[in-house]
């Protein structure tokens, strides 16, 4: 992927023999990799093995065990990044629109929220309130922040939960024109997403 | 549009609109004041004497109920994680959720204040000082309440645990709120609230966004 694009300091990401620990147990140590602008990296491993406690230690909501995380070109990492987890954050009471202009207004930075909510299939649903989406069109709206509020680093936790094919579709469109502006993109998964991924990483034993 | 107004706004639009929940301590705060009359009995004097300064537990125990959802829901629901990912230090956002909460349940419950001490047979002449007390010692509960929430946010049914934590900090804001409401050294009793209440919206965000950066692990 070329490495030409709109984040002008293009960060990077390196992980040098990390290692993490979740209530007491190890879940895997000297871990490292090196993230280059533009990378989309795939980790794997089975149900408890770690995955989302590293994407977590790499926002920066843990601390790890061992080991150290260098943020290259990104001098403030929190800002550089976004975050996809488990859980949407969403309000059941508030509608897609006030979602969308909520997290622009959290997030900062310049805002394209009908771009957001077409690139994601949320268009027809802006006057819903989250309440009464489904778990796939929760899963989207969550995602929509990745394309509202643009930052370089996305991590994924497991992204393509409850989407359809057609969500799975527009979310390789989104990492795919992420990488072409030489975002990089880490996401856990257990089956592939879509875009080949430049590195595959395998944690717990 | 910041990260700070956006907060206010969703906080105030979750606590006035659906649910429903700032009406809730409205309504105890309203039923409780207006239930002492009647516990008292037709003695006007000792109502006088006695009632104002409950108007002041009955707030303090309203907006106490509405503390241990403020960020339990952001922590189960991921919001929190978004909130550390601003360009706004935490303890804005945090000082954002305090004001909408001042707004949304605070400052009703001031005005609410004025039928309430009415009620309670305070002299007309108070009351205006009395809701003054009220929108300052609200400021100051909910400074205070700020850590007490964000302390138990991961702590399910931790509404007794804030009461413990809090009340004892309630102590100063009702000793002098009473003096208010009791008609005694009233000016100075509202110069301590006020000093009172910014010490609590100062410190108060600070120590929440500690907390909280704890319940993200």
């Amino acid at each position: 992927m070329s490495a030409s694009g709109p984040f002008q300091d293009k960060p990077k990401i390196r992980a040098d023999a990390l290692s993490v620990a979740r209530g007491g147990r190890v879940l895997f140590e000297s871990l490292s990799f090196a993230a280059e602008p533009g990378a989309y990296i795939e980790i794997r491993g089975g149900n408890g093995a770690g995955k989302t406690t590293l994407l977590r230690t790499l926002a920066g909501y843990l601390k790890p065990r061992g080991g150290q995380i260098v943020f290259e070109n990104a001098e403030e990492p929190s800002l550089a990044l976004h975050f996809v987890g488990h859980q949407n954050g969403l309000k059941p009471t508030l509608s897609v629109a006030s979602h969308l202009r909520y997290w622009a207004g959290l997030f900062g930075g310049a805002i394209n929220a009908g771009v957001a909510a077409e690139k994601l299939g949320l268009s027809a649903l802006l006057e819903r309130a989250a309440r009464t989406l489904s778990q796939g069109q929760a899963r989207r709206l969550s995602l929509s922040r990745l394309v509202l509020a643009p930052r370089p680093i996305w991590l994924l936790d497991e992204p393509a939960a409850a989407l359809d094919a057609n969500g799975k579709a527009m979310l390789a469109t989104i990492i795919d024109a992420h990488r072409a502006e030489g975002g990089l993109v880490l996401a856990a998964v257990h089956e592939p997403l879509g875009p080949t991924p430049s590195q595959t990483l395998t944690v717990g034993v | 549009m910041s990260a700070l107004v956006a907060t206010f706004r969703r906080d105030l639009a979750l606590m006035w609109g659906g649910g429903g929940g700032a009406l809730a301590p409205l309504g105890f705060f309203l039923g409780a004041t207006m239930l002492v009359p009647l516990a008292m009995g037709p003695e006007r004097n000792l109502l006088a004497a006695a009632g104002p300064p409950l108007v002041w537990i009955a707030a303090a125990l309203a907006v106490l109920a509405t503390l241990e959802r403020l960020f339990q829901a952001d922590l189960e629901d991921g919001s929190l994680d978004h909130m550390l990912l601003s360009p706004e230090p935490l303890e804005l956002i945090v000082l954002a959720k305090g004001a909408a909460l001042w707004v949304a349940v605070g400052l009703p419950l001031a005005l609410a204040s004025a039928p309430a001490a009415i009620a309670l047979q305070a002299p007309p002449e108070l009351v205006p000082a009395i809701v003054l007390s009220l929108l300052l010692g609200m400021a100051a509960f909910i400074g205070i309440g700020l850590v007490g929430a964000a302390v138990t946010a991961g702590v399910k049914r931790g509404g007794v645990l804030i009461a413990l934590i809090v009340l004892p900090f309630f102590a100063p804001p009702i000793i002098f709120g009473s003096a208010v409401a009791g008609g005694e050294h009233v000016g100075a009793a509202l110069s301590v609230l006020a000093g009172f209440a910014l010490a609590a919206l100062a410190l108060g965000p600070i120590a929440a966004a500690a907390a909280l950066r704890l319940q993200a692990e």
